[in-house]
């Protein structure tokens, strides 16, 4: 009888600090949330105020009066359609090279044998230690004696020639379908191209998901290659129009600027409310398989 | 039908380079070729309006007694020192924390890595405004609810580096979801069997959790030391290195001898020696990864 007594108050004090846990954990969890979301938040407020309101002391969190004609002025003072369709050729284009080179790689290193293939598979994996700044001036004479420089072909054609990244992720996402899958397609009379392309391309397409993803937010966040590469007004990205916005406005329109970069992140975080499955799966693979 | 161990056919392998031929051209022009022009250039003098010229190890000389090099080796070494630590520790607290069966843990997982997502200028300019001295949330807040009067951050010898690295810990949403997965993973049993044991939370986090997880933890670690010492865009938006030189990051010193001065070879200098860092502490934490790394099936 006592062992049974005891045993219940072990699981009613387990129960009990269990609760405990939970109820703490929300309390962290919820100001944890609360001490992100806060700049997101003063962001938007900061975009919807007049200037003046913008310099008052204590700041409001709602504006007084909201201004969405800010989003208006800040994108016509700099010519930002200009930007964003210059970023979207640079993004979506490399995004294209980077589906097609680095699938038809990792599909190689995955599914074909060779001698030195674990060797080179190695190498691949050794490029992602090497710092870009190592390469960044050599590339960069490269491309201005083959004339590149201010064209948008030093940021897109590299991407046509494979990502060590990408390649790793995709060929992980090879080896877990079965090979019984080619075989079967190889008596059907299918070539190594075949496989790749009927049998294979579609069922890793969760992973290609993932790939174009980060693909696009690289290339959409990507500042020193445009930097290093663009000069000419007409043919800079959105990082970079608006790393100048504060140059020619000041750094005292601060409701601009804020309209400015929140229509400049809207993109990915568009993106990331649609694909969110695709983003956490990505990043798990690679976090956790390195 | 080739199986398992036989030997791959002339074909197979003629394939293989077929398809991995994307890869290894890009390899030999994106990657080794200029790994080695650089390698040169570092042993030159070259400002790109006449050839290089060899000198030597005058480059890597001057880098000894130049204040600048050590400065931003300096400043970057701060940041890494208290970024990466603090980023692992705050990421894998959430995650524990969101690992406790809670409700809601899309929208939480949602709320953490929304801030990862924005990355580059927009985010630089955003904390610009919020480490504003005057007028910025920030100090707002810090006198709302401490009564402190905040410092000037960005414009503040001292203060500028933890403002850098406070901004870097708003990014930590993916090492978040990193360690929510693999703290996902732990078998069940194990905990069971430590609580058959008597083991309380505390034993049950030191003695399974966080063995199980040190591989993630050693990965993230590398990484993190790695992206740390290639910080530029922060530097170059917010802070042009100032002031005086008080956030001067290495990549943008870097930057600045290339691009601005045309020291070309002294930039490859500068960029060999951050490689050969990069190397070491990712060749330091692997040696050191025997010590601490706890990996499943293999005896310690």
């Amino acid at each position: 009888m006592e062992e049974k007594k005891s045993r219940t108050s072990i699981f009613q004090s387990k129960y009990k600090r269990e609760i405990i846990t939970k109820l703490l954990a929300y309390i962290l969890l919820g100001t944890a949330s609360i001490i992100l979301l806060i700049p997101i938040i003063w962001m938007i407020t900061t975009a919807l105020k007049p200037l003046d309101e913008v310099y008052i002391f204590p700041p409001t969190w709602i504006p007084k009066q909201i201004l969405w004609g800010n989003f208006i002025e800040a994108l016509t003072f700099l010519p930002f359609s200009i930007y964003f369709k210059n970023t979207a050729i640079i993004t979506l284009l490399s995004m294209l090279g980077q589906l097609m080179s680095s699938s038809v790689v990792a599909y190689g290193f995955a599914r074909l044998r060779a001698k030195f293939r674990d060797v080179l598979f190695m190498l691949v994996l050794a490029t992602m230690m090497l710092p870009s700044q190592v390469t960044m001036i050599p590339l960069f004479i490269l491309f201005k004696t083959l004339g590149w420089v201010d064209t948008f072909k030093p940021l897109i054609v590299p991407n046509f020639f494979g990502n060590a990244f990408f390649i790793f992720l995709l060929r992980q996402f090879y080896m877990t379908i079965p090979t019984e899958l080619d075989d079967a397609a190889k008596i059907d009379g299918c070539g190594y191209f075949g496989i790749y392309q009927r049998i294979l391309l579609p069922l890793i397409k969760p992973a290609l998901a993932t790939i174009a993803i980060f693909s696009f937010m690289w290339g959409w966040n990507d500042f020193m290659g445009p930097l290093i590469y663009l000069n000419s007004p007409e043919k800079l990205t959105v990082a970079l129009g608006l790393s100048r916005f504060t140059g020619v406005y000041g750094s005292t329109a601060w409701n601009l600027l804020m309209a400015a970069s929140l229509v400049a992140v809207l993109p990915c975080i568009v993106l990331f409310f649609f694909a969110q499955r695709y983003f956490i799966q990505g990043i798990v693979i690679t976090g956790l398989k390195g | 039908m080739e199986k398992g161990k036989s030997l791959p056919s002339k074909k197979e392998e003629r394939y293989f380079y077929l398809f991995i031929s994307p890869w290894l051209i890009g390899f030999f022009l994106f990657t080794a070729g200029p790994m080695i022009a650089s390698l040169y250039f570092s042993f030159s003098q070259y400002n790109m309006v006449k050839p290089p010229q060899w000198i030597g190890l005058k480059n890597y000389i001057n880098l000894i007694s130049d204040p600048l090099f050590w400065q931003s080796l300096k400043v970057t070494s701060i940041y890494s020192f208290f970024s990466v630590p603090l980023g692992i520790t705050f990421s894998l607290i959430i995650a524990l924390l969101l690992n406790q069966k809670v409700r809601g843990l899309a929208w939480f997982r949602t709320i953490f890595y929304t801030p990862s997502v924005i990355s580059g200028v927009a985010v630089s300019l955003l904390w610009m405004w919020i480490f504003n001295p005057e007028f910025g949330i920030l100090n707002y807040l810090l006198w709302k609810i401490f009564r402190i009067k905040g410092p000037a951050w960005l414009f503040d010898e001292f203060w500028v580096l933890p403002a850098l690295i406070i901004m870097s810990l708003w990014g930590i949403g993916g090492g978040i979801v990193i360690y929510l997965a693999s703290l996902q993973g732990i078998p069940t049993e194990l905990y069971e069997a430590a609580e058959i044991d008597g083991a309380s939370s505390w034993n049950k986090f030191w003695r399974v959790t966080l063995p199980l997880i040190t591989p993630v933890i050693f990965f993230n670690l590398i990484t993190g030391i790695i992206g740390s010492f290639q910080v530029f865009t922060q530097g170059y938006v917010m802070t042009g290195g100032g002031p005086h030189y008080a956030s001067l990051f290495y990549v943008l010193y870097l930057y600045q001898e290339a691009f601005l001065s045309f020291n070309m070879g002294y930039a490859s200098a500068l960029a060999w020696i951050l490689f050969l860092i990069i190397l070491f502490f990712t060749l330091i934490i692997f040696k050191s990864s025997s010590l601490w790394v706890y990996y499943e099936g293999t005896r310690r």
